[in-house]
């Protein structure tokens, strides 16, 4: 029987702000994997601290709502152990970028085939609105004494830099893009970033909504309309995001120095989609080369025991004759 | 002992004398010191030879093979009267040693060498083969104390196999012109002598340091899942595990030790047997994660090889300084069990069972190791299998899953047991979808603050505790050794374990009867037996490498006994077996209340 969205939902009480981006994206989610039609025994989420990180509860597959900033190395260590399971991580611009920052940066070293999804919206939601690593400078959120005094990051800018092999942009509200992203990201063969930009109705009342869609009132008719929007999609212009060549240096560098220019546009006009992508070999392709029972095995799998004596797997005879002295 | 400037070979050459003296069946313990430096400051190894069984160093040095002017400077106050001293003739006239009570024996170690070039025609590697200098120093002392030249040769031959097999006919050559010239012109006038022991044919002995014992111990165990992030001196476990690809271990070297731990735990996640191995900074990093695993009843391993603290401390030297941390580490209250084992054959077997333990009681476990034993080599028992079994506790397979869906209709990862312990499923299995989360959660892993909840959901995972405590015998929580009645009863944890049993075979042919009590798990606490053992004690010191007397802490707080006195010690130098004879001297004549120990350089 074909999987639904449905499917993928849970009972579990959501506590989220009415108008809350996270709605938007956990309904992608939820669709992209219904979509796919992957089992919900086979998926593994896991997410950090913040109002975006209690989305595994809301999910019906396996998930592990973690520490702040630290999705990304629980979810390595289970890809890792078992590279069977479609591992997502989700983070937030405060969790990800910032108090885990140094993950996010050294996973882009190791090329995991996984999907790293970041809530973007500027605040930190769940300690009451402060500024994130992605709220630019100058801005005075609600919640805010002060204008902003520090510079934005530029996630994309740093993927491209750490070596992430598939960088995306979405937005929360644009379900049917949101959801082709995520699921371009979990089939990549390698580990995608995808970004996604999503209001916090109650704290960013600068990235509104309505100043992502250029949303203005028909004073006659009450109803909002699309007058200027500031998104639009890289696909719609005719830009290639992807490498073809992989061995070819000067396709790559093209290709990256066009994904840093597009990641520099903000403001008036603002482009959602992919930026970069380059198939290359992964990490689990690495280890297999280096530990040989996985090719047979993973970590999570590999027979330690016979179950019905407790005996160890393992012989350990020729290391201990190396030992031996006497 | 052996020194010379970090980076020269003077682990190598430690080695290879062990080696060649442990293949004459001797009992061997070697203790490596160094400096946190990579090249130039000093270092030195000190292998303790005997032809009965030993576990500790001693003070004394009776050999002394120098060939730079700072091993001289540092530790020719050691060596005792009429012990030898080998030295560069180059660099010192013997009057400028200044210990004519001494036998000095020069060693014209350029001579040996050009001579050796020329032999095999390598007159233009002069420079490299200077490296020989360190198995001339070994050909001399085994010459010295008059052991066979054959257990040298095959020593080497196993060494330089392989890729670097063409080395060895080099080495012999050199080693034998040095043996001859100690033999010949002065192993007479030295007094101490070693002899082969027959070894018998149903015994099979291996030497190894610590790091090696808790990697085969793991590997045994059925890690399969193990990450680092580079700290002297836990990465030698890592690196062992790394470079034996055919155990099928997957070792990952991450950005920090918060990465280290929480890698480890995703992959536990998974039912992976998952640990990480560390040292005191890296272990602090690692508090929230524990915490984190111990909320989510996740069965990760710690291994923390302490070394002194706080902060960088001294890094590359010893101390048993972070029982009380391990004990308490990380925010709120959570399950963990801490074991400390004491000798290398404690650092194998606790491997295995500190995983059984972790997935029996789905908590993690902590096991204090320390630089003393990851940097002592040793001679020991083969590790004996017979009685290692693997306890996966209730790790439900595919059909015990199912047969739980169909009688209980869904199932929860944290439900409510007599024991406290849960049913176990991993991420892929039909039916056994979790949520797990640092928040408090009801049975299935979701989010819930309701105060009653909370009550019931504390109370079961801290009960897994107390259930560990009714489980795990007694021989695994204690060792008590020696005379029940004694005149005074040792009490320590860890790597102190080696000098006091040394010290305590001194002490009585001195007539002064000592008993051990070396608590091996800490938490759950054996508070019975070490309660009423030390209620019976004539005299209860403890021995420990720290400034506050840790365990002595635990142990009043357990069970409100103090101790009478203590044997402390924290220069970052290993106790050795003469301190803990001169500490229970002190004691028991002088009537000390506190003794500290400062030995070593």
């Amino acid at each position: 029987m074909a999987l639904k969205a449905q499917d993928f939902k849970t009972d579990a009480h959501n506590d989220w702000c009415p108008g809350c981006g996270d709605f938007g994206i956990l309904n992608a989610i939820q669709q992209a994997l219904a979509e796919m039609q992957l089992s919900p025994e086979q998926v593994l989420l896991f997410s950090g601290v913040g109002c975006f990180a209690k989305t595994p509860h809301f999910v019906n597959t396996y998930g592990c709502h973690t520490m702040h900033g630290r999705s990304l190395p629980f979810a390595v260590g289970a890809k890792l152990a078992n590279p069977n399971l479609t591992v997502i991580s989700l983070g937030g611009d405060g969790d990800g970028y910032g108090i885990g920052a140094g993950h996010f940066l050294n996973t882009g070293r190791r090329n995991l085939d996984m999907l790293y999804l970041v809530f973007d919206n500027g605040v930190y939601g769940l300690t009451k609105g402060q500024a994130s690593p992605t709220l630019k400078r100058d801005i005075q959120t609600k919640s805010l004494p002060t204008p902003n005094i520090n510079d934005a990051i530029n996630p994309l800018a740093v993927a491209l830099a750490a070596g992430y092999t598939f960088i995306a942009r979405g937005y929360a509200y644009d379900g049917k893009g949101l959801r082709g992203l995520i699921q371009a990201g979990i089939n990549h063969r390698g580990l995608a970033l995808l970004d996604v930009l999503q209001p916090c109705p109650t704290y960013n009342t600068i990235n509104t909504k309505e100043w992502f869609e250029g949303l203005e009132m028909d004073e006659e008719t009450g109803i909002k309309k699309a007058a200027n929007p500031r998104l639009y999609r890289l696909e719609e212009t005719g830009y290639d995001p992807v490498v073809h060549d992989p061995n070819n240096s000067q396709e790559i560098a093209q290709k990256m120095l066009q994904a840093f220019q597009k990641s520099q546009e903000w403001g008036e006009k603002i482009p959602v989609g992919v930026f970069y992508q380059i198939t290359l070999p992964t990490y689990e392709d690495r280890l297999k080369e280096r530990v040989p029972a996985l090719k047979q095995y993973t970590a999570a799998t590999m027979p330690i025991y016979d179950r019905e004596s407790g005996t160890p797997a393992v012989d350990i005879t020729k290391a201990l004759s190396e030992l031996r002295v006497c | 002992m052996i020194g010379g400037w970090q980076g020269s070979g003077v682990d190598s050459s430690a080695n290879t004398f062990a080696r060649a003296c442990a293949a004459g069946g001797l009992f061997v313990f070697g203790k490596r010191e160094y400096h946190s430096n990579i090249k130039g400051d000093h270092s030195y190894f000190q292998i303790r030879v005997s032809e009965e069984e030993i576990h500790s160093h001693i003070d004394e040095v009776h050999l002394l093979a120098t060939f730079d002017k700072e091993t001289m400077e540092v530790h020719k106050q050691e060596v005792v009267k009429g012990g030898g001293i080998l030295y560069d003739p180059s660099l010192f006239k013997p009057e400028e040693i200044g210990r004519p009570d001494c036998l000095l024996i020069p060693i014209a170690y350029s001579e040996i060498i050009q001579a050796t070039a020329k032999e095999f025609h390598r007159e233009k590697d002069i420079m490299k083969l200077q490296i020989m200098k360190n198995v001339i120093s070994v050909a001399v002392s085994l010459g010295l104390v008059g052991l066979d030249f054959d257990l040298l040769k095959t020593t080497l031959e196993e060494i330089f196999k392989g890729r670097r097999a063409a080395l060895a006919p080099m080495n012999v050559w050199a080693a034998r012109k040095a043996y001859d010239y100690a033999v010949k012109d002065y192993q007479s006038e030295y007094p101490h002598r070693l002899k082969r022991r027959s070894i018998p044919a149903s015994e099979r002995r291996i030497m190894m340091n610590g790091t090696t014992a808790t990697a085969l111990g793991k590997v045994v165990g059925g890690c399969r899942f193990q990450t680092y992030y580079p700290i002297t001196p836990a990465s030698d476990e890592s690196e062992y595990l790394e470079s034996h690809p055919e155990f099928g271990v997957v070792v990952i070297q991450s950005e920090d030790e918060i990465a280290a731990i929480t890698m480890a735990i995703g992959a536990a996640v998974t039912g992976a047997r998952a640990s990480t191995s560390t040292s005191g900074p890296g272990f602090s990093l690692m508090a929230e994660g524990l915490g984190w695993a111990g909320m989510n009843e996740v069965p990760v391993v710690v291994f923390n090889y302490q070394r002194a603290g706080p902060s960088t401390g001294l890094p590359t030297r010893h101390e048993q300084g972070d029982l009380k941390f391990a004990l308490s580490a990380s925010h709120g209250e959570f399950p963990r069990l801490v074991l400390a084992p004491g000798d290398l054959e404690e650092y194998f077997y606790d491997a295995i069972d500190a995983f059984n333990y972790a997935e029996r009681y789905q908590t993690p476990v902590i096991v204090l190791c320390d630089k003393a034993l990851a940097n002592s080599t040793e001679t020991i028992p083969w590790y004996d299998l017979d009685g290692v079994h693997i306890d996966r506790g209730l790790l439900l397979s595919d059909e015990e899953l199912a047969v739980l869906i169909s009688s209980e209709g869904t199932y929860k990862r944290f439900k409510f047991t007599e024991s406290g312990i849960s049913p176990r499923s991993v991420p892929g299995q039909r039916g056994g979808i979790f949520w797990k989360t640092g928040d408090e959660h009801n049975e299935v892993g979701h989010i819930t603050e309701d105060p009653e909840n909370r009550t019931k959901m504390m109370i079961k995972r801290m009960k897994k505790l107390d259930v560990a405590a009714r489980e795990i015998p007694i021989e695994k929580k204690v060792n008590f050794i020696g005379d029940r009645d004694a005149d005074i009863t040792l009490v320590s944890w860890g790597s102190t374990k080696g000098a006091i049993l040394d010290a305590m075979e001194v002490l009585k042919a001195e007539g002064i009867r000592a008993n051990f009590l070396q608590v091996h798990l800490i938490l759950p606490f054996p508070t019975e037996f070490v309660a009423q053992v030390l209620s019976r004690a004539r005299r209860r010191v403890n021995v420990e490498m720290n400034y506050s007397g840790q365990l002595a802490q635990v142990i009043r707080e357990k069970t409100g006994i103090p101790m009478d006195a203590s044997i402390l010690k924290w220069n970052g130098r290993a106790i050795s077996q003469n301190e803990v004879v001169e500490g229970v001297k002190r004691v028991l004549k002088e009537q000390e209340s506190k003794v500290v120990l400062t030995h070593g350089t």
